[in-house]
């Protein structure tokens, strides 16, 4: 039975292939990834790394992939915080804020997240223009031109990245409550910064500015990736306080009682006692759900903001090679997936380990 | 002073940090929610045309009323819209007769599919009338079909790749797993191009599939790898003993799985199954993508009638609700249903 199952696949996959090769040669494609070094001669509206027409149909690509890598990253570090708060605040002993919090995600998680996505696209260009932007924040400018924050503006990227690097350890470090790293981050940050200060490092707090009739200086988030970050992050970040509340009601009452019979605060022992226990429950759960923003991302083709899928559906209506760049989008989401839950097994088997040393 | 009422107060005011919560979320209230209700209920109207609307200010319910049958029924021929409107209560009333426990046994897969099969006939125009194109279909009945017909054409799909994961025999569970992970690695929208852009190329030259039918069909797949993650739980939570008891019995393979097995597996995960209900419910959205229009799609598309340009605040407050009220029901049902099913004695 086994061998005939494979024999039939193996017809039909045959089958599929020759018919698909016969069209691709009856409208004149060539199968295969030469078209990757053509020009490609379409914009593409915003590029981590330089891009213009003209370029090979393989830069577009990576423009792509990169672009879904920023919005993934931001998405994931992003909707972690927020949804760590929301689970913790869905807890708290405020039945206002508790309520609030449960209402806010059961209306994430019971519309779909393409109109979700749609209804912060219309948000972020119904903003007012550059010259009236909003200004909830010192420093902070919302229009219909985008979302400007104040960025750093620095000569040496080397150094800006080493100190950025200490500055993430040293916030890991102050969250676990380990003073010996978090000391030894700090140190290095401003080792770090005080070399490159020496060896005549600018470094600038730049401030979006209206200038003329745009806004300049600072970051600028497009609103398409503003829209699509907000949105990715606001239904992530529900189903992540979901199970940050599922987890910390796993760890057993006993275990508040004997953290104030210590003498420790409320929030001492959520974090020294509590959170090691519920990440046990809380890890897995949330490696599902950065795999599933990532794969969400890809609705941006909807918004208009040119990740992967976005720039690929471009490449295929234009060149014609479906078959190509499907198998490129497909081979790229495997590896994402492959790659987020590699670190998260890993980050898990830590915590698994430590807690048979203990 | 009541206990809840002394409850509250603590709740509300009873240390600083609850104080300042108390006064953050008035300050909520009167920046967000207060607006809102301005806007949606306040000023808003009701009956009239756009003209009075842009008067009044508020939102512009009257844009709703005036394009509900668009809404709903999108490109549906309006002189047999009756059919479109008989398929959905069809459909409607097979979803519902699924989840009450009561109506479980062989006689709903029959009922079932023959409401599926009569509902898609009307929506065809057959019997007599002119025959519908499924490009002319939209709104809530292709928002509808996709789902139940994704729902339940995936679950013989979903038990074959579960039962194929355990296989003893290497290859048939090495496709099982590829197929399985593959699927869930890959976001829905690529494999809807594939559907599209694809599988046309595949066939003989000249030859060609309905675009429905293909969307149709990559939703089942798609939906059939998640399904078998949840089957395959389901299964792993029956003890070995009750497959050694069937094969003790001298049943074979099937009989064992179909009348020992699955029974108890499927139980066990019916809450789960209704989970993933909702997340397909949704899921159709992304059909827009490829041009096709669903509900969502309807609804964005009556924003741009000349007459009623731009209302997509309300159109889309509208969707909300609609997709709000059905999976918010699903999901309490949901919790209903783990609860009746894991209380004693129950079937």
């Amino acid at each position: 039975m086994q061998c005939a199952l494979l024999v039939v696949i193996v017809l039909a996959v045959q089958y599929l292939g020759s018919n698909l090769a016969a069209n691709m040669k009856l409208v004149g494609i060539t199968p295969g990834f030469g078209f990757l070094n053509h020009a490609a001669n379409f914009q593409i509206g915003e590029s981590v790394i330089p891009y213009q027409a003209g370029d090979s149909y393989g830069r577009a690509i990576l423009v792509g992939l990169l672009n879904t890598v920023k919005v993934a990253v931001a998405g994931c570090i992003l909707a972690t915080i927020v949804g760590v708060a929301l689970g913790v605040a869905r807890l708290s002993t405020n039945p206002l804020l508790a309520w609030q919090v449960q209402a806010f995600v059961e209306v994430v998680r019971n519309t779909p997240l393409l109109l979700q996505l749609f209804f912060w696209n219309a948000v972020l260009h119904g903003l007012p223009g550059p010259r009236q932007a909003l200004s909830p924040v010192a420093g902070v400018l919302l229009s219909n031109r985008g979302v400007f924050v104040p960025g750093i503006e620095t000569d040496s990227p080397v150094i800006a990245g080493v100190v950025l690097v200490f500055a993430l350890a040293a916030v890991v470090f102050l969250a676990q409550g380990r003073h010996i790293g978090l000391a030894a981050s700090v140190a290095g940050l401003l080792g770090a910064g005080a070399w490159g200060l020496a060896h005549g490092a600018t470094v600038a707090l730049e401030l979006p500015r209206l200038r003329g009739f745009n806004i300049a200086g600072g970051l600028t988030l497009s609103p398409e990736f503003a829209a699509l970050l907000i949105g990715l992050v606001v239904n992530t970040s529900a189903s992540i306080a979901e199970t940050v509340r599922g987890g910390i009601v796993s760890v057993s009452a006993g275990q508040w009682e004997a953290g104030a019979a210590l003498g420790l605060k409320r929030l001492q022992i959520l974090r020294l006692i509590v959170l090691p226990q519920a990440l046990r429950v809380i890890i897995p759960v949330m490696t599902s759900s950065f795999l599933t923003l990532t794969k969400n991302s890809s609705l941006a083709v909807a918004i208009g903001y040119p990740e992967l899928v976005s720039v690929l559906n471009t490449t295929a209506n234009t060149t014609g090679q479906a078959l190509e760049t499907i198998f490129i989008m497909m081979v790229v989401y495997l590896t994402l997936s492959l790659t987020v839950s590699v670190f998260m097994n890993a980050y898990n088997r830590r915590w698994k380990l430590r807690e048979n040393a203990r | 002073m009541t206990a809840t009422a002394l409850d509250w107060r603590k709740g509300l005011f009873g240390n600083k940090t609850n104080i300042a919560i108390t006064a953050g979320y008035a300050a909520f209230v009167w920046w967000l929610v207060v607006p809102f209700l301005q806007w949606a209920v306040v000023d808003a109207t009701l009956h009239g045309t756009s003209e009075t609307c842009s008067r009044d200010g508020g939102a512009c319910w009257a844009f709703i009323v005036a394009k509900a049958n668009f809404i709903t029924f999108g490109f549906y021929p309006a002189d047999v819209r009756w059919r479109a409107a008989v398929a959905c209560v069809l459909l409607l009333a097979v979803a519902v007769a699924i989840c009450v426990p009561r109506f479980w046994s062989r006689w709903l897969a029959a009922f079932g599919l023959g409401g599926l099969v009569i509902a898609v006939l009307l929506l065809l125009g057959v019997p007599p009338g002119q025959i519908v194109t499924t490009e002319q279909w939209g709104g809530l009945p292709v928002t509808l079909l996709l789902s139940v017909v994704g729902l339940a054409g995936a679950f013989p799909l979903a038990v074959m790749l579960a039962l194929a994961r355990q296989s003893r025999r290497g290859g048939i569970r090495m496709l099982s797993v590829v197929f399985i992970e593959v699927v869930r690695g890959v976001p829905f929208i690529s494999i809807l191009y594939m559907a599209t852009l694809l599988f046309p190329l595949m066939l003989p030259h000249g030859a060609s599939i309905d675009k429905f039918l293909r969307a149709q069909v990559a939703l089942i797949l798609f939906v059939s790898a998640y399904m078998a993650e949840i089957v395959r739980a389901g299964l792993s939570s029956v003890p070995r003993g009750q497959t050694e008891a069937g094969e003790a019995l001298g049943l074979s393979y099937f009989n064992t799985m179909q009348l020992i097995v699955m029974p108890q597996a499927l139980r066990a995960v019916i809450p789960s199954l209704v989970n993933l209900a909702i997340g397909v419910f949704q899921d159709t959205t992304l059909v827009l993508v490829i041009g096709m229009f669903d509900f969502l799609n309807t609804a964005r598309a009556a924003a741009t009638d000349p007459q009623w340009l731009g209302y997509y605040d309300e159109s889309f407050a509208f969707v909300a609700a609609v997709y709000f009220v059905c999976c918010f029901a699903l999901s309490r049902y949901s919790l209903w249903l783990e609860r009746y099913l894991g209380r004693p004695g129950a079937r």
